[in-house]
């Protein structure tokens, strides 16, 4: 493993100045930013499915480096443990077995699920607080806490169903690729953790290339079908992964065929819903000025107050 | 009873209860309208200071939610009998610019509410009980794991949809209070002048004057 291309450098311990920052925003959720002067290089998380031995080594990583701990777990009958991402796993090995139907060989599908850092990411997209969701021009999604409102529109965006809310500080969590370390130049502690190099970090194109050297040697092996899974539909992602039936993405736990944000979402957010709600309520407040300066006022005359005089008088007798 | 009696200048239009509850509702909208607003549009989310911040806005919406669907069910436990639909209920809408030109003299004589008013009465009941349903939800700190998130998307679509809806009401029933002077009263002292009921509520003046009412 000694000379592998993609060893994660060791930590700095000198010169630990963030590389970038808030200067290299393309998106900012519920708000704008103006264009980056430059393009930081795209970088991505490549999971090599078929290299996992589901050592689980990552979501100790993970859990590790952004201090968070869980409850011992309970066994469900299954390896995933905790049954599903929280607010506090961010990464979550799934485990599916499959019997291949072209083989009759039982298969050990494992998944390392958590955020895919989308192009096109459907969490900021939702979100309605400024700021909350923030997407670096490197393909990092981040989430500032001190922003997050607690609502969960993240969770309704997200193509995965990845956030997850705290019920202690009602705030929305979710991978954060390692954001702080990929900005002091380190890779994420699940890649650095990995001991099979299942899990490997660097710049988007460098990670297809590897993803194209390991599919051809899936393919080597009698799996026709392997491919990357870096979906079109989110216009790709920054975490991808190397399936050896990548014709049949939904074998790995439901990772979904074709995501995308939902049609919903993106007319609930559109501007043009915006504008179409603020024109009905002006068109609306128009009409009643010009009704209240044409028509009105509707006033009951001194005529009308006798004859009702009258009706209640005639009662009274 | 004395209680009972009516004069010219003080006809008994909507006892205590009802005036509470619709005032409940009203501040209730308001504040739903302001915060939802501040949730909903970006450009407004500063708005969310009104309400201590965007989390205390997240958590306050969905309990003045409530506030209002309960203190509507109160008015719609006292109206409903007089917001059922009449054959000049009918005419009301079809001499619509008769209506709005003020010429009473060429409408039938109305009960208690006009055609107007049952509408806005049953739409705004059907709009909260769409708000509600979907509001409940989206409200993802209690109901976030209740339904799927598919059906959470199409929730919060047709809450902001129908949020939009139930202002614009909302901005109409506030114009005919201000078009029709001696109405706001109604539901500030609880009467009306005798005036003000002949002329626009003729048939439940009638009605009251009978003592039926």
């Amino acid at each position: 493993m000694a000379n592998f291309e993609f060893v994660l450098p060791p930590a700095p311990t000198r010169n630990v100045t963030p590389r970038y920052g808030e200067q290299d925003l393309v998106r900012r959720s519920a708000s704008s930013v103006p264009p980056p002067a430059r393009k930081l290089t795209e970088m991505a998380k490549l999971i090599d499915v078929s290299k996992c031995i589901g050592c689980k080594t990552c979501q100790v990583a993970c859990l590790e480096w952004n201090d968070e701990r869980i409850p011992v777990g309970e066994n469900l009958g299954s390896y995933t443990i905790p049954s599903d991402l929280t607010p506090n796993m961010f990464t979550l090995m799934r485990f599916a077995e499959w019997v291949n139907p072209e083989t009759q060989d039982l298969e050990w599908l494992i998944r390392k699920d958590g955020c895919m850092h989308c192009e096109d990411p459907g969490c900021l997209k939702a979100c309605p607080a400024p700021g909350a969701i923030v997407q670096y021009s490197n393909g990092i999604v981040d989430f500032d806490h001190d922003k997050c409102i607690g609502c969960g529109y993240c969770v309704d965006g997200c193509p995965f169903n990845i956030p997850r809310i705290s019920k202690v500080d009602h705030k929305a969590y979710k991978c954060t690729l390692c954001s702080d370390r990929v900005a002091v130049g380190q890779g994420p502690a699940c890649a650095k953790a990995c001991p099979t190099h299942a899990i490997v970090f660097g710049t988007k194109e460098e990670m297809k290339q590897h993803a194209a050297d390991r599919i051809k040697d899936i393919k080597s092996r009698g799996f026709a079908n392997a491919g990357l899974y870096d979906p079109p539909g989110v216009k790709g992602t920054h975490v991808m992964y190397v399936l050896p039936h990548a014709d049949h993405p939904e074998l790995y736990s439901g990772l979904p065929r074709d995501p995308k944000i939902s049609p919903f979402v993106y007319v609930w957010k559109s501007a043009a819903k915006r504008y179409a709600s603020l024109a009905a309520m002006a068109a609306v407040l128009v009409a009643v000025v010009v009704h209240q300066v044409a028509a009105g006022p509707n006033r009951s005359s001194d005529e009308d107050e006798d004859k009702a005089r009258k009706l209640i008088e005639g009662r009274d007798k | 009873m004395s209680a009972e009696r009516h004069t010219v200048s003080t006809i008994k239009r909507h006892p205590l209860d009802v005036r509470i509850a619709h005032w409940v509702a009203a501040v209730s909208f308001i504040l739903l309208a302001l915060s939802g607003f501040a949730l909903f549009f970006p450009r407004f989310f500063f708005m969310t200071a009104l309400f201590g911040g965007g989390e205390t806005t997240r958590f306050l919406h969905p309990w003045i939610g409530l506030a209002l669907a309960l203190s509507y069910l109160v008015l719609v436990v006292r109206f409903f009998r007089s917001c059922l639909w009449k054959k000049e209920d009918t005419t009301w809408v079809l001499r619509a610019p008769d209506v709005l030109a003020g010429r009473e003299e060429n409408l039938p004589e109305f009960g208690k509410f006009i055609a107007g008013q049952k509408m806005y009465f049953w739409g705004m009941a059907l709009l909260f009980v769409v708000l509600l349903v979907s509001g409940v939800i989206i409200w993802h700190e209690y109901f976030g794991n209740l339904t799927p998130i598919a059906v959470q998307r199409l929730a919060a679509l047709t809450h902001s949809i129908v949020a939009v809806l139930a202002v614009l009401g909302f901005i109409i029933h506030i114009h005919m209070v201000t078009w029709e002077p001696g109405t706001l009263r109604a539901m500030i002292s609880g009467t009306v002048t005798g005036g003000w009921a002949w002329k626009h509520h003729r048939k439940w003046l009638r009605e009251v004057v009978a003592g039926k009412n």
